[in-house]
């Protein structure tokens, strides 16, 4: 018996591992293997004909450290991050109250919102383009008409990064919204109810139940516009290309730029360790202390 | 609500709404105009498709358009299969190392294939892929969030249906194929929604992998045709843009209710 049930064991164990397999492999192929291999390149020089390939250890990141372009495009990133994600969920939330409210053109207003979500980022650059461009561009018009002179908003090093932010939460709130849209479809409409027999002002209501009742959504929506924050660059390529002067540039862009336009593989390796070490942190959050928290609702 | 509080909120939605949207309409409105009637505003200006003519001349548009529908297509097979496969082992087949392996599939919903780019392409052309559209896709196929989605899909069938199955004398992988993926259809079409929209719209990666007209997606034809060094003006910019997110924009109008439904039950599980 004990026999038979081994055997059942080992087969199902060898069926589990079967269905794995094409998973395990791609993970392996596209995931582990490129993280570790990352990690190594890090730490070795990069081969040129009269110097071959070397270990130096935390050479190169020792070099990004001293190099002024990476603590530029940090500081970039770190404000990108800082104005897109509370300015995106912020006005996700407010779009998500009105498209749940009892307005007229609830359809429209839904649509409108959501629309930038469904258009690639290179395309949304392209529109915004549109309205950039100095002298024929829709804000440069708008501002001539009140006299305003002509302005050149991606040329110029204090408005470029503002410029590419606008795009990315133009392009992230409709997506956020509908998050939040879900849960506010979740909040009983006893309380709403109740709120309106205690006479309650509709300020209050907002923020003493329907905020914290929101509250697990605006975490998982807070770590997905991090991670956004990380990932969504492409309009660089069209809008600025991380210019002028790098004031626009961020750290994906900055990888990119490293690996394909200098050709210079261990100093892009060591700039995705320390991107992959942020991701790690985020996710660390997220499972100990945001999963934690948000379970026993 | 009192009426004074519901009109004022909706116009503050609905003037948000069209600020929302502005940038789109502008731009058709620039793709159906000459170049000068549409930066002067000239309301009145008649409108021509000359513009679009223009730009599906600049470059290979169909070729473009063929290479992004069979990308999104074999990304969206390769899915199916790896994620249905290895979802129905997480949800229903006990075995040793179960749990360490499902802690290393969500391991990866942090390390993102974008941010691997320098490794990956040393990968694809290590496995001779490199300008080619598996390429472009094999790197999203064991896709993290789409083995998690599977997961809990098939974890809500009811354990007698597969019990019932076996009895009938239905193999494992008949069962799973008969009783558990029917079961899924949802779960399936709102992923394939989400994959499809994500992977038309993707650009760094696509970029770095492809090479020639013959692989291009979309958006890298797109970013190319537009890129300044060639000239192209506006309204051109603007045809060629609204032409290529076209196809996507009309299934998304079409498919409103689906879409957002797909997004939302990707999104919370």
């Amino acid at each position: 018996m004990s026999e038979l049930a081994k055997l059942e064991r080992r087969r199902r164990a060898t069926y589990g591992w079967l269905l794995l397999s094409p998973a395990a492999i791609l993970l392996s192929l596209f995931a582990f293997y490129p993280s570790i291999a990352t990690l190594w390149s890090s730490l070795f020089s990069r081969g040129t004909r009269r110097n071959p390939v070397a270990f130096v250890g935390g050479e190169n990141y020792a070099d990004l450290f001293n190099d002024p372009t990476f603590w530029i495009v940090v500081k970039n990133n770190l404000f990108y991050a800082g104005v897109t994600v509370p300015l995106s969920m912020f006005i996700a939330l407010s779009m998500a109250l009105w498209a749940n409210s009892k307005i007229s053109a609830k359809g429209f207003v839904r649509t409108a919102y959501f629309t930038p979500t469904v258009l690639p980022m290179i395309a949304a650059a392209n529109l915004w383009l549109f309205f950039y461009t100095p002298g024929l561009g829709v804000l440069d018009q708008i501002g001539s008409l009140f006299g305003l002179p002509s302005v050149n908003w991606l040329g110029q090093p204090e408005t470029a990064l503002w410029a590419i932010i606008i795009v990315t939460v133009w392009k992230e709130s409709g997506f956020f919204m509908i998050f939040y849209l879900a849960a506010l479809q979740t909040i009983p409409e006893d309380l709403r109810e109740a709120a309106d027999i205690e006479g309650t002002s509709r300020w209050t209501y907002t923020r003493r139940i329907v905020l914290p009742m929101l509250m697990p959504m605006t975490l998982f929506i807070g770590v997905n516009a991090v991670i956004n924050s990380v990932k969504l660059i492409d309009h660089l390529f069209i809008l600025t290309k991380g210019g002028p002067s790098d004031a626009s540039k961020l750290i994906l862009y900055y990888i990119w730029e490293q690996a394909f336009a200098f050709f210079d593989t261990p100093h892009a390796a060591a700039l995705t360790m320390m991107v992959l070490l942020v991701l790690g942190i985020v996710a660390a959050v997220q499972f100990f202390y945001i999963d934690r928290r948000t379970h026993y609702q | 609500m009192s009426r004074y509080t519901k009109s004022f909120d909706t116009i503050g939605a609905v003037l948000l709404a069209i600020v929302w949207i502005a940038p789109l309409l502008f731009a058709v409105w620039a793709a159906v105009h000459s170049t000068s009637d549409a930066v002067n505003f000239r309301l009145t200006s008649p409108w021509t498709l000359d513009n679009f003519r223009t730009a599906w001349d600049g470059a290979p548009w169909a070729k473009y358009f063929l290479n992004t529908f069979i990308l999104v297509t074999i990304v969206l097979i390769g899915q199916f299969i790896v994620t249905t496969l290895a979802g129905y082992a997480f949800a229903q087949v006990q075995f040793p190392g179960k749990d360490f392996a499902f802690l290393l599939v969500l391991l990866q919903l942090f390390i993102l294939p974008e941010v691997l780019i320098v490794e990956n392409y040393a990968m694809v052309s290590r496995l001779g892929l490199f300008d080619s559209i598996l390429g472009i896709g094999m790197p999203y196929m064991a896709s993290a969030f789409g083995i998690f989605l599977m997961r809990q899909a098939f974890k809500s069938v009811p354990i007698e249906l597969d019990e019932a199955a076996r009895i009938e004398g239905c193999s494992r992988l008949g069962i799973l194929l008969k009783v558990y993926v029917p079961l899924a259809k949802p779960t399936y079409l709102a992923y394939a929604l989400v994959s499809v929209s994500t992977h038309w719209n993707n650009f760094l990666w696509p970029l770095i992998v492809t090479n020639s007209p013959d692989t291009r997606p979309l958006t890298v034809g797109l970013s190319i045709f537009g890129a300044p060094e060639n000239g192209v003006d506006i309204s051109i910019i603007s045809a060629a843009t609204i032409m290529s997110v076209a196809p996507l924009l009309v299934a998304f109008l079409i498919f409103q209710r689906q879409f957002v439904q797909a997004f939302l039950r990707a999104g919370i599980k």
